[in-house]
């Protein structure tokens, strides 16, 4: 039987919750992953089902300020996806929190799509606060942003940054770094999707980035390990971040989050192959009975 | 002339990878570095047959490039290629001084170039790096046109002492040179002999200059297509030749209409032997997500823009039209 797609409308509150509660909403995105990405016939499978987990908790768990209605709001915390190619875990969760109709995701990746092929700041897509993709930027326009609140406006708000483990082999990203360290961005969370996977392998044998919790040290980081997807762990180090900046530790935070490619997806889990793949029919069929 | 017949369909990239493997075949001192995706810009060939000869760099092309450097001025040929959007511009000032100015053997392969790339969407569509690297002194820039020209190509600029840029693309594009067809660095190749207008393409829109000379001749209007495939050095007498007997032409490009293959033409024809000129490229815009072929058409990169522009350009040759367009003009040149 020919796989009919649909997607619900349920959206979900941003709200403290339990750590059992982040299942269902981490189910959600994780099958309109599949469901996105199968319509598209392009796209990044592994590091979007691998980080579902922590945008469940960091979107839907009262740690980032945001209004999906006021999306230009100027006390929101911001979000940088520098892992531009993660869009899709993106997309289904500024869809979920409200920011425009899950209708939206039939599109992705087709002509006239406010959903791009990596997020395009030109498509005025409500939540994207950048053109992401080149690798490496984002972190840094996440530092400026930072900069910008810490130094110059001297608010509350905060930055959020996601980054992949491959990614981090990019200079700029060591420059975004230390001046991070340099200028005790505070206001910064920095989260690091350590999957150990890239696109022509390990991250590890493809240009080995470790030890990396130590660089993050050197550059005067606190650093958080954690299992990126055990609930308790994510809400536990956002809350730490929110007392570094609470405290002003003079400090930015970096989460190195230990996750596994494809997460949630039996024949994905763990294979670097599906960096960069969607799922044919077949597959997302069983992918999505797995995702039940 | 031999009958120009599609072949079939094969996407540019190959060929960059099998020429590596001649080329490592043939020289012992070819290296070449991988950026991560070196199984979607083919190294991963070279990769296979001489492991001993390829280095993993990672995400990292502005240390990759500078690293070749570092290999050439060691005697080495040394190749990196990646994505265009990060082998021309993430290291856009590591080819301007350790490749181009040190003026060493290292050759750049910029891949998934331009807006076939598809629905990676405008970020990963590089539309500007022909501009760009043609502006740098000692630079070689080739744009082949098929599968068949890129492996010769990619073969060439090894064989080519000093700093080589070779742009090529993504998906499965048409097949028609062969064996046989010409190449060399610096001479562009007439496929098509006519008199009424020059249409001077390369990449991918050399096959579609073919499509429209071929609707054209319905017409009763002979063009003359030329493949371009050498952007810098630029092939002045064949350029000049096609200006004094064609009288107007029309450039054909997969890239920005500012700067690149069509402003290395103009400048050859302005200051040698100017007639009415026609672009067709993308018209100052960032690409988007979107299938190949959908976005050749959306960005008017197609025979059917071509076609238009050559009756534009024949239009204003018989007005007497020469260099300068008449006022009522200028708003359509802004574009
Ligand atoms: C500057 C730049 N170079 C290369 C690429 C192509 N690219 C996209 S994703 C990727 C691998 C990134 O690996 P990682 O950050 O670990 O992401 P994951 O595989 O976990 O999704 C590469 C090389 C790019 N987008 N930007």
């Amino acid at each position: 039987m020919a796989l009919e797609v649909t997607f619900s409308d349920k959206t979900f509150d941003n709200k403290r919750r339990k750590p059992e509660e982040f299942s269902e909403i981490a189910l959600e995105i994780r099958r309109d992953i599949i469901k996105s990405l199968y319509l598209a016939k392009s796209g990044h499978s592994g590091g979007t089902l691998g980080t579902s987990d922590i945008f469940s908790v960091l979107f839907f768990g009262g740690v980032m300020k945001y209004n999906p209605k006021k999306p230009d709001w100027n006390e929101r915390d911001r979000f940088v996806l520098s892992a531009g190619h993660l869009c899709p875990v993106l997309y289904s969760t500024l869809a979920r929190a409200g920011y425009y109709s899950t209708e939206e995701l039939y599109r992705l990746r087709k002509y006239g799509s406010r959903l791009q092929g990596h997020p395009g700041f030109d498509m005025k897509l409500p939540g994207i606060e950048s053109s992401t993709g080149s690798l490496g930027q984002g972190i840094s326009i996440a530092v400026g942003m930072a900069m910008s609140d810490k130094l110059v406006d001297k608010n509350n708000r905060r930055v959020f940054a996601l980054t992949g483990d491959g990614e981090v082999e990019e200079g700029v990203v060591w420059e975004a770094a230390m001046a991070a360290g340099n200028y005790k961005l505070d206001n910064l969370c920095w989260i690091l999707d350590n999957n150990d996977c890239q696109i022509d392998g390990r991250v590890k044998d493809v240009m080995s980035i470790y030890p990396v919790d130590k660089k993050f040290e050197a550059f005067r980081f606190d650093v958080i390990n954690i299992d990126g997807h055990n609930y308790t762990e994510i809400i536990n180090a956002f809350n730490k971040f929110i007392s570094n900046n609470e405290s002003k530790i003079g400090k930015p935070t970096v989460i190195i989050a230990k996750t596994i490619m494809g997460k949630g997806v039996s024949f994905m889990e763990d294979k670097y192959i599906w960096h960069g793949n969607p799922p044919n029919e077949e597959q997302a069929k069983i992918a999505l009975e797995e995702l039940m | 002339m031999n009958e120009i017949k599609l072949l079939g369909k094969k996407p540019t990239r190959h060929g960059f990878g099998e020429g590596l493997v001649v080329l490592g075949e043939k020289y012992d001192n070819v290296i070449v570095l991988g950026g991560d995706i070196t199984g979607s810009v083919m190294t991963s060939y070279f990769q296979e047959r001489f492991p001993e000869r390829f280095f993993s760099i990672g995400v990292a092309e502005q240390n990759a490039t500078t690293i070749a450097a570092g290999f050439a001025l060691s005697g080495k040929i040394a190749f990196f290629a990646s994505y265009s959007a990060f082998s021309a511009f993430r290291n856009a000032d590591q080819l301007r001084i350790s490749i181009a100015y040190n003026d060493v053997n290292v050759k750049i392969g910029g891949g998934h170039s331009g807006i076939t790339v598809g629905p990676d969407g405008a970020t990963h569509q590089a539309l500007e790096e022909i501009s760009f690297v043609r502006t740098l002194p000692n630079m070689t820039l080739v744009v082949p046109c098929d599968y068949l020209e890129t492996k010769k190509a990619t073969i060439a600029i090894g064989e080519k002492f000093g700093p080589c840029f070779i742009r090529f693309g993504r998906s499965a594009v048409p097949m028609f040179t062969t064996d046989e067809t010409p190449f060399e660095i610096g001479k562009a190749n007439i496929l098509r002999e006519g008199k009424d207008v020059a249409i001077v393409a390369c990449g991918l829109l050399v096959w579609e200059a073919l499509l429209a000379a071929e609707e054209l001749s319905k017409k009763g209007i002979n063009a003359r297509v030329i493949n371009n495939h050498t952007i810098k050095p630029i092939d002045v007498e064949t350029l000049v030749n096609a200006a004094r007997d064609c009288g107007c032409i029309v450039t054909a490009e997969e890239h920005q209409v500012h700067g690149g293959l069509g402003g290395a033409v103009a400048e050859v024809i302005v200051k040698n032997y100017p007639v009415p000129m026609e672009f067709v490229g993308v018209r100052d815009k960032f690409g988007c997500s979107g299938e190949p072929e959908e976005l050749m058409v959306k960005f008017g990169l197609t025979w059917k823009e071509i076609y238009a522009s050559a009756l534009k350009a024949i239009e204003r040759k018989d007005k007497g039209f020469i260099g300068l367009r008449q006022v009522k003009d200028v708003e359509d040149y802004k574009e």
